[in-house]
């Protein structure tokens, strides 16, 4: 096989490991009937807090976990104030996005001060297997972290779709006063899945941090967490559907880089924003047929 | 023993002024850790926060500077808010109108500014609108949800900005991706000499008269009014809800794009990549505390400008990070519509 595909296979997956995370996050969320917008906060905090605590520990995986945990945090913040509070979900979700942006930023500053040269740590090894093949050792040339998001998937959907938990967790989204009328607590629900949603954003946002770059900048999450909310769309609100989305954006974000590359005079801009084109248009085609979860937005007070 | 029991009930109408007061006390009681985290002293901090921009009358100028925009961008938002579009794209509503108006800028500014001025205003105006159309048309026609696809539409026009400012617009002179200057007459001449306030700032406040008289005195306001508070009430009553939303998402984006005019003829005088640097996301800051009231909305730009000011004066004098700003700006947002609902309850003593 030519390199160049090779080279473009084994991009895509990396380029496509956060996504996929966060986007189940997201996935998990609105099923639950809430849309949440904080995630492209709670992936720059995960991507922010992953790379603190792994430098002050040397322990990659603890750095994990700790965005992980951050994750959580921010999802029960997202919890208290759209199904405790029941504010409205757009304002909330952006408002924690901008907190827990400026609340890295600020830390950052105060923990690393301002150095010319930005801190870094060792960044998770790529696997080696099949390395003696010319064409599978670079495709699966991977970080551990993507062949537990691609692995992570069948799980969601098992969850979703093959287990009580997960049974309630749609109805929630669907119909949460039939939900609570059959002794359900939707609150705790919502709250869960925020949290599990939350969780798998942060990871996502560290992926960048702990495997790709090893260090932190300020722009590292560049819109990815509203690419998520377009994947969700785009996939339909369901999982298997939504890698397909993730791995069709991250083909054509990594083929956008090659091309550059090579010297294309193709404005690679039009690449860029070609995810969110055609999501939009996907909308459109979609219109009234796109199955939202009919709860989505609503925030559920118990009389 | 006193009992208290919390039922659902409207708190009583005095409490609503005391709720950005109680949420702006309680927004430093919680980000005071973080000054103590940078080894800072709060009240210090909080000084040079709020009083120090006031002292001269430079800074005390660049507050209004500041505020500029958020005036236009929290108009914008509270407009479509009142009538239940949820309008998440000011940020790129503003791009779009900044970018109207560097081009009548360059093209037009050698002109008289009686000319170029006013054929910038109008251009951005129509350029904010024109960005704002997809996702109203979406909203309107197919009923998709316009948070999501007024937020994709940010995204697309940084691209775009970008492309231009990379390609056919880049200044060959500037290292920085920056179009050329626009024509001196297009640029918005100052106020007050020897500080930055420009004619935008004006222009803000008359939006806000104008848009207060709009929401508050005019058939299309009562509209916008009932049917942001109920849409079956509202299509009962015999109003065309759809038209009304429509018209309220255009004149949104429309505002939006003005703030875009003012940054670029006001501060920049250029086109640069990050020309709404966050402004739009603030405006939904500035309009929900503000209340959704274009009074309100005025004195909470102002307020917010005051922080964006006062919290370079606390980086200055206190090296505490910059963007201690922007955390308190969110915090506020957060603490402030937790407070809302409390709106909804009274405290009974039983």
């Amino acid at each position: 096989m030519d390199e160049f595909i090779v080279g473009l296979i084994a991009a895509t997956l990396r380029v496509a490991t956060p996504l996929i995370f966060a986007t189940l996050g997201e996935l998990f969320c609105e099923r639950a009937g809430v849309l949440n917008l904080g995630i492209e906060g709670t992936m720059f905090l995960g991507a922010f807090v992953g790379f603190t605590a792994a430098s002050m520990t040397g322990s990659l995986w603890i750095g994990l976990l700790a965005a992980a945990i951050s994750g959580i945090l921010s999802g029960l913040l997202m919890s208290l104030l759209s199904v405790r509070l029941g504010v409205n979900q757009h304002v909330s979700g952006l408002g924690i996005t901008l907190l827990l942006i400026s609340l890295s930023l600020f830390s950052y500053r105060i923990i690393f001060g301002e150095s010319k040269i930005p801190p870094s740590i060792n960044s998770f090894d790529l696997l080696k297997i099949f390395s003696d093949n010319p064409v599978l050792g670079p495709i699966f040339s991977q970080y551990l972290l993507t062949y537990i998001a691609i692995a992570i998937i069948p799980v969601v959907w098992y969850i979703l779709f093959r287990t009580t938990f997960g049974l309630n967790i749609r109805a929630v989204g669907e119909n949460p006063e039939a939900t609570d009328a059959a002794g359900i607590n939707v609150y705790k629900l919502r709250t869960s899945a925020l949290m599990i949603g939350g969780a798998l954003m942060a990871i996502g946002g560290s992926f960048i941090t702990l495997a790709q770059l090893g260090s932190f900048t300020f722009g590292i999450i560049a819109g990815r967490g509203w690419v998520c909310i377009s994947l969700v769309i785009f996939g339909n609100w369901h999982p298997i559907k939504v890698l397909l989305g993730a791995l069709l954006f991250g083909g054509v974000s990594a083929l956008q880089l090659r091309l550059q590359l090579k010297g294309l005079k193709l404005p690679y801009e039009i690449f860029l924003a070609l995810p969110y084109i055609v999501t939009i248009i996907a909308l459109t085609i979609a219109g009234r047929n796109a199955s939202y979860p009919a709860a989505l937005l609503k925030p559920y007070k118990r009389e | 023993m006193f009992k208290f029991r919390i039922e659902r009930a409207p708190a009583p109408m005095w409490t609503k002024p005391l709720i950005p007061i109680v949420a702006i006390l309680v927004t430093f009681l919680i980000t005071s850790i973080l000054i103590i985290l940078a080894k800072a002293n709060p009240l210090q901090a909080y000084y040079h926060f709020l009083i120090t921009p006031l002292s001269s009358t430079f800074s005390a100028l660049e507050v209004l500077v500041k505020a500029t925009p958020l005036i236009l961008t929290g108009i914008a938002v509270t407009f479509a808010f009142t009538s239940g579009y949820f309008n998440i794209g000011a940020e790129g509503q503003l791009a779009a109108g900044a970018i109207a108006a560097t081009w009548v800028g360059i093209t037009f500014g050698n002109l008289s500014p009686i000319i170029a001025i006013p054929l910038m205003i109008i251009g951005g105006f129509v350029a904010g609108m024109a960005w704002a159309l997809i996702p109203a048309i979406l909203k309107v026609k197919l009923k998709v949800d316009e948070v999501v696809t007024t937020l994709l539409m940010n995204s697309i026009i940084v691209y775009f900005i970008s492309w231009l400012l990379n390609g056919p617009w880049r200044d060959p002179i500037s290292n920085w991706p920056q179009s050329p200057d626009i024509g001196s007459s297009a640029i918005f001449f100052r106020l007050i000499p020897k500080s930055r306030l420009h004619i935008g700032f004006i222009i803000a406040l008359i939006v806000v008269v104008i848009v207060y008289f709009l929401i508050k005195k005019t058939p299309l306001g009562l509209r916008m009014r009932a049917s942001g508070a109920s849409k079956t009430g509202a299509e009962f009553a015999g109003i065309n809800v759809s038209k009304t939303i429509f018209i309220a998402a255009l004149v949104s984006g429309g505002i939006a794009g003005l703030a875009g005019v003012s940054e670029v003829a006001g501060i920049h005088y250029h086109l640069i990549d990050s020309i709404s640097n966050e402004l739009g996301y603030t405006g939904i800051i500035v309009a929900t505390l503000g209340g959704l009231h274009p009074i309100g909305v005025a004195i909470s730009a102002l307020f917010i400008g005051l922080i964006d000011t006062g919290s370079q004066t606390v980086s200055r004098m206190l090296g505490v990070p910059v963007y201690l700003g922007n955390v308190v700006q969110s915090a506020l947002l957060l603490v402030t519509l937790g407070m809302l609902l409390f709106q909804n309850y009274r405290i009974k003593r039983l």
